[in-house]
């Protein structure tokens, strides 16, 4: 028996919360799939990078020596897709790119070493993103 | 002996436990996202930084490229290496410890 969801005009704000570097586990590759099904829906969705989720975002990533798949364009399309929430009126979605000021800067880095554009929080003002999210996904 | 560590320093203990128990002159490689900890101008370069006199650390050249660490961004002193240097470590130095 098909089941139906009836979800018309739900509208939930998602926060993903990344906290591993790329490549060494599974987690990033996957927040990121869970990310982009998200656009499909029409959410609105905070993508948080703290800890060593950080590094997931670092420019200049060649993995072609490693022999795994490069993961650094996928997030060039969240920055599209969060480009287009914000210039079309038509799509009801705010994205918003985050970084956490105190794990960047104890990694030595700064918003110019990001392959795309972030709003960089304080731990603080993090929390209260956080508090404010329908949902929150970890990875 | 030649020691392995591929964990972040700023998510694992295995960099900090492998520097307390390598004894002096041993080798030490850091790779998959062990290559954090040969990262200058970090909070955690100094683990590093501060013993180069006491071991030979080495770093793979493959996984600083796939994370996007330029060759110029590694702490002075420590070498990068690619698989066949690897190997060669292996074969020259002995047992292996891997701190996981």
């Amino acid at each position: 028996m098909a089941f139906e969801f009836d979800t018309e005009g739900v509208k939930k704000t998602f926060t993903f919360l990344n906290r591993k570097a790329p490549y060494g586990t599974i987690y990033a590759l996957e927040v990121l799939e869970t990310v982009l099904i998200t656009a499909a829906f029409e959410q609105h969705a905070n993508i948080v990078f703290i800890d060593d989720g950080v590094y997931q975002i670092k420019k200049g990533q060649d993995t072609k020596a490693v022999n795994m798949k490069n993961f650094l364009p996928t997030y060039g399309i969240i920055e599209m897709e969060k480009d287009d929430a914000d210039e079309d009126e038509d799509i009801d979605m705010v994205w918003r790119i985050i970084v956490e000021k105190e794990s960047m800067e104890a990694r030595g880095l700064t918003e110019d070493d990001f392959k795309v554009g972030v709003e960089v929080l304080s731990s603080a003002e993090l929390a209260e993103v956080l508090d404010q999210s329908d949902v929150v996904i970890g990875g | 002996m030649l020691h392995t560590v591929n964990k972040s320093p700023f998510e694992r203990n295995a960099l900090e436990s492998c520097l307390r128990l390598a004894k002096k002159g041993s080798a030490i490689i850091l790779f998959e996202d062990g290559v954090y900890g040969a990262m200058a101008g970090t909070a955690k370069s100094d683990m590093v930084a501060s013993r180069t006199g006491d071991y030979e650390f080495y770093v793979l050249g493959p996984d600083l490229a796939a994370r996007g660490i330029a060759e110029d961004q590694i702490i002075g002193g420590v070498k990068v290496v690619d698989y066949g240097g690897f190997v060669d470590l292996a074969a020259d130095k002995g047992t292996v410890q891997s701190w996981l």
